[in-house]
């Protein structure tokens, strides 16, 4: 097989690169950027400095943005063409668990707003 | 390489390669894994219904205690520490076993199962706490849907303990084999899989749960 055969067949997901500094190298930074998200996601939702109503969604954001660097360099999620396949498979599941997520948490909210003639007695918070 | 495989497609190795499966199928070790990442995308399906369903009840709290007064930040930090910790070590482990190193690559997936115990204790005692202060599942919407959503990652959480111990005995017993080799990734993907999920665990029901 030649060098750019090499390059142009598939890779399994999970499967890390060939160079043992690289791929150690590549967990470390992995490792480091998780700690630092996670460190600020813990700092955004415990201090008071931030404006309130934004640091739910700004956590939804930190999170979104350690998802995408666990999959980079833990998963070794590329754009390189070895890795079509996993990134579309990965595509197709983001795209469900969009729909899931947010669909249900727009329809649900909807129901719990406007189907409740008295909302003392209907809204979700008094049901068992 | 005979001519006529070559025109039928089935043989490796041709230059002109489009991409479109004229080389035939892929070998066993990417088709497995490929096959394996696609259960976890489907594991992620999963919780994202169990995330829904939360998302949608966080409030039904029924008079009952909140998320304000049950969760304790402290021992979310040292859970998210030791599930990322261990995904690390997990890795380490791959690197160690793809060199055919015996030491480091056990090594490694104890340090990695031993953080996993770390997390699923804590876990274990949280639930354990919750219930003993009359907040268990039955209580209300909100902690039927903490307990099922939780309660499925730190199910999750225990296979793979149970996995990296089988795959502990394998690597000892048959060494580095090809296929002990695929097993191997399989574990390592899913281990990172749990702790993706973790991560929208505690930022959705930990720390968006417990704002002031």
């Amino acid at each position: 097989m030649t060098e750019d055969e090499t390059n142009l067949v598939d890779v399994a997901p999970g499967a890390p690169h060939s160079n043992i500094l690289s791929e150690t190298l590549a967990y470390v930074i992995g490792l480091a950027f998780a700690l630092i998200l996670t460190g600020v996601s813990f700092w955004v939702a415990s201090t008071s400095v931030l404006w309130g109503p934004g640091v739910a969604v700004g956590l939804v954001v930190l999170a979104i943005a350690q998802m995408g660097v666990h999959l980079v360099f833990f998963l070794h999620i590329t754009s390189g063409p070895d890795n079509t396949n996993n990134v579309l498979a990965l595509a197709f599941g983001v795209l469900i668990v969009f729909l899931v997520m947010i669909g249900t948490i727009w329809i649900m909210g909807h129901m719990d707003a406007n189907m409740s003639p008295d909302p003392a007695l209907m809204n979700l918070q008094m049901q068992h | 390489m005979t001519t006529e495989a070559a025109t039928i497609g089935l043989t490796h190795g041709s230059s002109e390669d489009t991409g479109l499966g004229h080389r035939g199928p892929e070998s066993k070790s990417i088709v497995v894994p490929y096959g394996f990442w696609l259960f976890i995308l489907s594991d992620m399906v999963l919780f994202s219904a169990l995330f829904a369903t939360y998302a949608s009840l966080a409030h039904a709290t029924d008079g009952g205690p909140t998320s304000n007064q049950l969760f304790d930040r402290n021992l979310v930090a040292i859970e998210t520490l030791a599930l990322l910790v261990s995904s690390f070590t997990c890795g380490l482990a791959m690197i160690a076993a793809k060199r055919g190193n015996m030491m480091w690559t056990q090594g490694w997936l104890v340090v990695t199962g031993l953080l996993g115990a770390v997390f699923l204790s804590i876990e274990m005692y949280e639930f354990a706490t919750m219930v003993g202060e009359g907040a268990g599942p039955q209580r209300s919407a909100f902690l039927s849907s903490f307990f099922t959503l939780v309660g499925c990652h730190g199910a999750h959480v225990t296979v793979g303990l149970l996995w990296i111990g089988t795959m502990m005995a394998q690597i000892w017993a048959k060494g580095f084999r090809e296929h002990i080799m695929r097993r191997l990734l399989c574990l390592s993907v899913f281990w990172h899989a749990l702790d993706i999920i973790w991560v929208a665990i505690f930022t959705i029901v930990y720390l968006i749960g417990t704002l002031s």
